[in-house]
């Protein structure tokens, strides 16, 4: 946590409500996104219980299922929720843009939209990766088969929860951590994973605090938590009778009785679920109300692109995603991610000044105004003559920079700034820094006309680059050495699940 | 005249009683050592363990229930697959240790040391002394000394008081050498499990090693034969099969060792305290404490607790505490308030970063951070709500 986002949370505790620490918003929110709750059994290995899932805040569809220790109840559940996620999917893979590929030489098809599942909180991606690990090994024949959407299901689901690691990615989110990268509250960081508590500070009810309300959301009668873990108490007094009586009705073989029980045991998770579906909704909407920031787009792209590729990867018959990434692929998975998580950082300080702010207090960045500027200087000093403008900015941030750094300014993408001098003056708590800029300028010598910042201009120069970094070598699969114990194993590799796979065992 | 010591003990003992309140001790478990060690400098807590306090019943009578409940669907679970493990004499857990661990165990002695007499009501000494007799004459290797101990009562010294462990773990013996080995119900997908459920795990099977390693070494055995290695026995993927991993518990051991011997000594917690101070939850005929709840939190408050929010999962009495500790930057999380400078309320960091209050000296480090961040922050703001209106 930065220094600003920590004052903003002790502010939030003085006003009572939570306190914005970004200006504009930092990720996509689709006009379409799928919101998906699910519940799952306790003490089970990720046996799902319920779910509600839907694109329309009037129209959830409920997902039950009676015995979640029944193995084909399980797989019937998958089945029903495939016929809700499947066409979902689908339904982005209508219109496709042509995008230049290898420097133009090359045209690709990316599809104009893709889609985004929402979850209560991180615990929700977590049930995603597992229900995709349980569901995307299964056969269609053979002993347990299952429908042929529950493998695809699977395949999905997996694909979604490797996307939610993205950093960036906005295809699989966590309601929670997506308010809690806009919003600080007056609560710690591990109370805003409730995501009532977390609405409750940033919209109180009225005539609350922020504080007030969030003990009032912390109640499991009124708000029961958000899953996909349950209330113990919701599982003692109400559902482990329901399930009972289900399974009698069951028994009895009197289906007016078991269809009346079923109804019970819907109405019970129902009013676990409810409260929840609503606070998704109010998070989807106060999300949409934040201006987008400029480079959200720009990574969305980026997830219509993996989208795309995915799909022709399914539609090639591809295998399911591996048990464990094998060391190369693990590898190269990692340095993607790290390479992410760096772009993303530069860019949402790029896209916000709230966010740069961090930078500014670390001595990372710094703003202030151009006091002298000399457009049409010239290096002669090497073998060609070149245009070398030089700038000097004064500032009272701090400025930890020193002569000979790189700085770049997020208002002028491919112009490089060398910082020359760096002269701090004790008397006025100010700095004046000497900047010789590169690129950017045009082909001449003499500068084309607004690519030198004019006496007067406010920028922000900082350490942070938004330039592409290039991919780091893997050896190949089959190279992976003995340290790396060696080619990857068969559950390492995508390959087709052997009827073992299929035959695995359910509690 | 007997020794000081004794007296002092003996002394407080009797304290330890009146703060309880007639009630019998709540008795420790691996859980709430490994938790106790979490927060060390919290006095309040340290106090209401060491004297064995239903923090429980003390939480839900002030108003600040605890939600510690557990799901009969998880318990269960739980326990069948517990007694799986151990049923005819813990043949699964002989086969996996055989099997997946490569130990060569001939024959298989399984010894419960749940009840020694079958009785219900045994005193913790009794059973400690069943535990420890058998244990020992494992370690001294005689013959027929038995191979699985199951449920054995171990000790633990604990801020200067001897606590009991309810014990939820087998001590597997092998040729002079003892494993932990605790069974829990969580699953291994892929050889991998949740973090956290490990760690916590492993937290507590440390705990077991700490006691058996304590006991072996006042009756003069060589205590590194209780294994490092501790057996953690899970569900394996979605199945109820069992499977076993290893899990070094070194880094737990050490933290264990360097939090219980910075807790304070209860004597000395005690000596700051009022002498009448008591936590006494004892019912009157129609089953209500007899005391009110004011009083009892007034008796709360004069003992220092040092709330931050990781308690909430681990304290009962989290909920009072937090909501004590409201203001105070403590309460946003221990990062949060490092980057206040370590201030200690919300309103002086608050009133620095405004420029309001003048700094202490030792504040002036953290109060030129915060004016920076609060001037970054306005100016930011104010542009930002300019641009947009």
């Amino acid at each position: 946590m930065s220094t600003l986002t920590a004052l903003a949370r002790a502010e939030a505790v003085a006003v009572g409500q939570a306190q914005r620490i970004t200006t504009v918003r930092h990720l996509h929110v689709a006009d379409r996104p799928l919101v998906f709750i699910p519940l799952s059994m306790a003490g089970e290995a990720n046996a799902p219980l319920a779910a509600l899932v839907g694109t329309v805040p009037d129209d959830p569809r409920l997902l039950v299922v009676p015995q979640p220790r029944n193995r084909d109840q399980r797989f019937g559940f998958a089945a029903e929720l495939a016929e809700v996620l499947l066409p979902y999917l689908d339904s982005f893979r209508g219109v496709t843009e042509a995008v230049a590929a290898n420097r133009g030489k090359e045209v690709r098809y990316r599809y104009v939209d893709a889609p985004q599942v929402l979850v209560p909180n991180s615990a929700g991606i977590g049930f995603v990766r597992m229900f995709g690990r349980s569901t995307r090994f299964r056969r269609t024949d053979g002993d347990y088969p299952v429908q042929p959407s529950v493998p695809l299901l699977g395949q999905w689901l997996t694909f979604l929860a490797d996307r939610a690691e993205h950093p960036g990615s906005g295809m699989l989110l966590a309601m929670t951590e997506a308010l809690g990268l806009h919003w600080a509250t007056g609560q710690s960081a591990l109370e805003d994973a409730h995501l009532a508590a977390l609405l409750a500070w940033i919209d109180p009810a009225d005539g609350l605090s922020g504080a007030d309300a969030a003990v009032v959301a912390e109640d499991p009668l009124r708000w029961p938590p958000a899953g996909p873990a349950t209330d113990p108490t919701f599982d003692n007094e109400m559902l482990a009778p329901a399930m009972a009586a289900y399974q009698e009705a069951v028994g009895s073989g009197d289906e007016v009785r078991r269809s009346r029980a079923r109804g019970v045991l819907e109405e019970a998770v129902r009013s676990q679920l409810g409260p929840t579906w609503e606070l998704m909704w109010r998070g989807v909407s106060l999300l949409r109300e934040l201006p987008v920031g400029s480079r959200v787009p720009g990574r969305w792209a980026e997830d219509r692109d993996v989208f795309s590729t995915f799909t022709l990867y399914v539609d090639g018959g591809g295998y399911p995603q591996p048990r464990r990434d094998g060391a190369v692929n693990a590898a190269q998975r990692l340095h993607r991610l790290e390479r992410a998580l760096q772009s993303y950082a530069v860019q949402r300080a790029y896209d916000d000044p709230l966010v740069m702010a961090d930078h500014r207090l670390t001595g990372e960045a710094f703003v202030g105004e151009v006091t002298l500027a000399d457009a049409h200087r010239i290096d002669d000093s090497g073998k060609r003559r070149v245009l070398r403008p030089r700038i000097q900015v004064t500032t009272g941030d701090v400025v930890l920079v020193t002569a000979g750094a790189v700085l770049h300014s997020p208002s002028r993408p491919g112009q490089k700034a060398r910082v020359v001098f760096v002269t701090p003056d004790p008397a006025s708590g100010r700095t004046d820094v000497v900047l010789e800029l590169s690129g950017g300028l045009g082909r001449s010598l003499s500068p084309a006309p607004g690519s030198v910042p004019e006496v007067g201009d406010r920028l922000c120069y900082t350490t942070l680059s938004d330039s592409f970094m290039p991919p780091g070598e893997f050896p190949s699969r089959e190279e992976t050495p003995w340290t790396h114990g060696g080619p990857p194993k068969a559950y390492e590799e995508p390959v087709e699940p052997s009827v073992d796979d299929a035959r695995e065992e359910w509690s | 005249m007997t020794s000081i010591s004794m007296g002092t003990s003996r002394t407080t003992a009797e304290r330890l009683a009146t703060i309880r309140g007639g009630a019998k001790p709540k008795r420790h478990n691996a859980r709430t050592i490994a938790a106790l060690t979490r927060n060390p400098g919290c006095a309040r807590r340290a106090v209401l363990d060491t004297a064995g306090v239903d923090k429980q019943r003390l939480a839900a009578y002030i108003d600040f229930p605890a939600r510690f409940g557990q799901s009969g669907f998880a318990i269960a679970r739980g326990n069948a697959f517990e007694a799986q493990v151990k049923a005819s004499g813990a043949a699964e857990l002989v086969k996996l240790l055989r099997e997946r661990l490569g130990l060569p165990i001939p024959e298989v002695a399984y010894d419960d040391l749940e009840t020694v007499t079958g009785r219900e009501k045994e005193t913790a000494e009794v059973r400690y002394a069943r535990s420890r007799a058998l244990l020992l004459r494992a370690a001294a290797g005689e013959d027929g000394a038995g191979t699985l101990f199951d449920h054995p009562l171990l000790g633990l010294d604990v801020a200067g008081q001897r606590v009991y462990l309810e014990p939820d773990l087998i001590a597997f013996q092998h040729e002079g050498r003892f494993h932990v080995v605790e069974i829990k119900s969580f699953a291994v997908v892929d050889g991998q499990a949740d973090p956290g459920k490990v760690s916590a795990a492993a937290i507590q099977s440390a705990v077991y090693v700490l006691a058996m390693r304590q006991m072996l070494a006042e009756a003069g055995h060589d205590p590194e034969i209780v294994a490092h290695d501790v057996v953690l026995v899970c569900p394996r993927d979605f199945s109820n099969q069992p499977t076993a991993v290893l899990v070094d518990v070194r880094k737990q051991l050490a933290v264990l060792r360097r939090q219980l011997g910075r807790m304070t000594k209860v004597e000395e917690m005690l000596a700051v305290l009022p002498p009448n101070l008591c936590f006494d939850l004892a019912p009157d005929a129609d089953g209500v404490p007899t005391r009110a709840p004011e009083a009892l939190v007034d008796a709360l408050q004069t003992v220092d607790a040092r709330y931050a929010p990781d308690c909430l999962s681990v304290c009962e009495l989290a909920y009072f505490c937090r909501a004590e500790a409201r203001g105070c930057t403590a309460a946003l999380g221990t990062s949060a308030r490092e980057e206040l400078g370590g201030i200690e309320r919300v309103e002086t960091a608050l009133g620095l970063a405004k420029g309001e209050l003048t700094p202490a000296d030792d504040q002036a480090e953290a109060a030129t951070l915060l004016r920076n961040a609060a001037r970054l922050r306005a100016e930011v703001l104010v542009a930002a709500a300019g641009a947009a209106g």
